[in-house]
């Protein structure tokens, strides 16, 4: 049975949490003070996610990069396959808040949206 | 005198933008907010990252869309917005010389005014580290600005001073942009900062931070070659013999961020030391009567949804001036930090305004209590309020609130006292 440690950051409690695991299987979390806390380990501990937020290049705008964000979080394991497409993404202005910048990206069904009017 | 302007907000940062609407919602009907940046949103167009309206929202926004939601309000009820505007200096009276690069320099004056110039970073000067004075020394807003905005990265290789939220959100998107931050040194035992940056980002991309580290030297030349960090006692003393050299091209500070309050120093507004903001009743409401002041002008704050809720309140106590309807304060209830707290904002009560809205009391605890607390407020020989939780550091902004119900003994007691302690204690 393999242990691993993790930070509960569920809330600002920040509780040290145990998973204990037996392959891939969550087979106890130990350390949470709650239920919220005992999911997150659980996640945690098979398959973390993140919200991503960055900027890509932006043309004909007050500034030269538009700031995007994640429309839910992703797995951590597609962070940098998710950035190298970012990379390469270019946009021209105006966009509004919350345009889609890219759909379904890297295949993780998580849309980009723009984070402000440019 | 013919006033130009019923309320008069000064900075379009959250602070400003939620005074501005809260005014106009209060029944001002001319209300203006003056910005010296070209457009309006203040530091949260630099902060990109999410977490921003967990509370306002119920959503995770980033800081530019939580910003944009107020303007887009601000802008639908009529505000007006005065940009590339930089007010230099206000007056008792409630003047304001303005200067502008298209208008020059010129004055208008208002019934109440709203100060919400935010805060600034501290710099190197203010925590004195030694050496020689090569480029790539900046802070790690300046940085912030650069990267996520102005599309310039200042460097290659970073050491970042500072466990700050500030210093570790930059840590994490200087690695997303191809960067190396080498460690994040902080000279005190406990993090400065929220646990969950903590984990997202310096445990999420391998970040090492250094607890009671600092930096002990700066070198290089003309550009940053490396710095020398060193281990620190509890005094802060340099411990001999744990100096070690990290090559780095360009540090960044992460140590703190002041009030920004030049013009409030300028027109003889009170300001309390420990907080290096105006001194404010519940209202907001500075030692001038229709001077008023919200967000991180009067203390730092770590969540914006409190800096909106403190604009709200500033506004709508600024909208109630401009029309004449709020009393001006007699004398008012002091209130002291007790027992392990740092500062309690409002500093004063004004007894006229204690009627049917309840009133919350913003402190910060001296030193981390790791333990389930006791939050209580008491005159000097009685409990009036007390709520519990399970620890307090001083990097969280803790709240209790005083009900109508207990304005009878607030106002019998004269003067409060907010007192933080463990529960073992009592
Ligand atoms: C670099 C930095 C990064 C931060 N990151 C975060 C974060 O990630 N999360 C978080 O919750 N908080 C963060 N904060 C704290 C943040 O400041 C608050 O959350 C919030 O933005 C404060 O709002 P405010 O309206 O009080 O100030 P600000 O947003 O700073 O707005 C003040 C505005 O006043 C304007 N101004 C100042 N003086 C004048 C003048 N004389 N004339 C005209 N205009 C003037 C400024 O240009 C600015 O737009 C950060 C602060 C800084 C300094
Ligand atoms: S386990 Fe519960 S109480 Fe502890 S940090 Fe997580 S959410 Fe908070």
């Amino acid at each position: 049975m393999e242990e691993k440690n993790f930070i509960c950051t569920a809330c600002p409690m920040g509780c040290k949490l145990i998973v204990r695991l037996d392959g891939n299987e969550v087979v106890q979390v130990l350390g949470h003070r709650c239920r919220r806390g005992e999911n997150y380990g659980a996640q945690e501990a098979t398959t973390p996610k993140r919200m991503l937020a960055t900027t890509v290049r932006a043309r004909g705008g007050l500034h030269p990069l538009l700031p995007v964000y994640t429309s839910a979080e992703v797995p951590k394991a597609k962070m940098q396959e998710i950035l190298a497409i970012l990379r390469d993404v270019d946009i021209t202005c105006p966009v509004k808040m919350g345009d889609v910048i890219l759909k379904d990206i890297a295949d993780t069904g998580v849309d980009i949206l723009a984070s402000r009017d440019l | 005198m013919k006033h130009n302007y019923d309320v008069v907000v000064i900075g379009a940062g959250p602070a400003g933008l939620a005074s501005a609407i809260e005014a106009k919602k209060a029944g001002a009907e001319k209300v203006l907010v003056i910005e010296r940046d070209r457009e309006p949103g203040g530091i949260l167009l630099q902060c990109i990252h999410n977490g921003f309206g967990l509370h306002t929202f119920k959503e995770d926004l980033p800081g530019p869309a939580y910003a944009q939601r107020f303007i887009d309000e601000a802008r639908a009820l009529g505000i007006d917005f005065m940009l590339d505007t930089m007010v230099m200096e206000i007056t008792p009276e409630r003047l304001l010389w303005l200067s502008s690069a298209r208008k020059g320099y010129f004055s208008i004056d208002a019934k109440a005014i709203v100060l919400a110039m935010g805060c600034r970073e501290r710099t190197r000067p203010q925590i004195r580290i030694p050496g020689m004075r090569p480029a790539g020394v900046f802070t790690a807003g300046t940085a912030q600005r650069w990267v996520n905005v102005q599309g310039f990265m200042p460097g290659k290789r970073f050491v970042i001073l500072g466990s700050g939220d500030i210093g570790m959100i930059m840590a994490r998107r200087l690695t997303l942009e191809g960067a190396r931050v080498e460690s994040v040194l902080e000279v005190q035992s406990y993090l400065s900062g929220l646990m969950r940056n903590y984990v997202q980002c310096l445990e999420d991309w391998n970040v090492p931070l250094h607890l009671r580290h600092t930096v002990k030297r700066v070198i290089g030349k003309n550009r940053v070659e490396a710095v020398e960090a060193v281990a620190v006692d509890e005094k802060w003393q340099f411990v001999p013999g744990t100096e070690r050299i990290i090559p780095c091209d360009t540090l960044l500070l992460s140590v703190g961020l002041i009030p920004e309050n030049e013009l409030s120093k300028k027109a003889g507004i009170l300001l309390s030391a420990v907080t290096g903001g105006p001194v404010v009743d519940q209202n907001f409401q500075t030692n001038f009567p229709g001077i008023f002041a919200a967000g991180n002008v009067v203390h730092v704050y770590d969540l914006v949804d409190y800096v909106s809720e403190a604009g709200n309140q500033a506004g709508h106590g600024a909208a109630l001036f401009a029309n004449g309807t709020l009393a001006k304060p007699q004398k008012s209830i002091k209130v002291n930090a007790g027992k392990n707290v740092r500062y309690v904002v409002p500093q004063f009560l004004d007894p006229q305004a204690l009627k049917d809205e309840a009133i919350v009391l913003q402190c910060r605890v001296t030193q981390p209590i790791e333990e389930d607390v006791w939050f209580e407020v008491r005159s000097e020989s009685q409990s009036i309020v007390r709520r519990s939780d399970r620890y307090a550091r001083p990097g969280e902004m803790v709240s209790v609130k005083l009900t109508p119900s207990m304005f009878d003994d607030v106002l019998k007691a004269g003067e409060l006292f907010l007192d933080i302690y463990a529960k073992s204690e009592a």
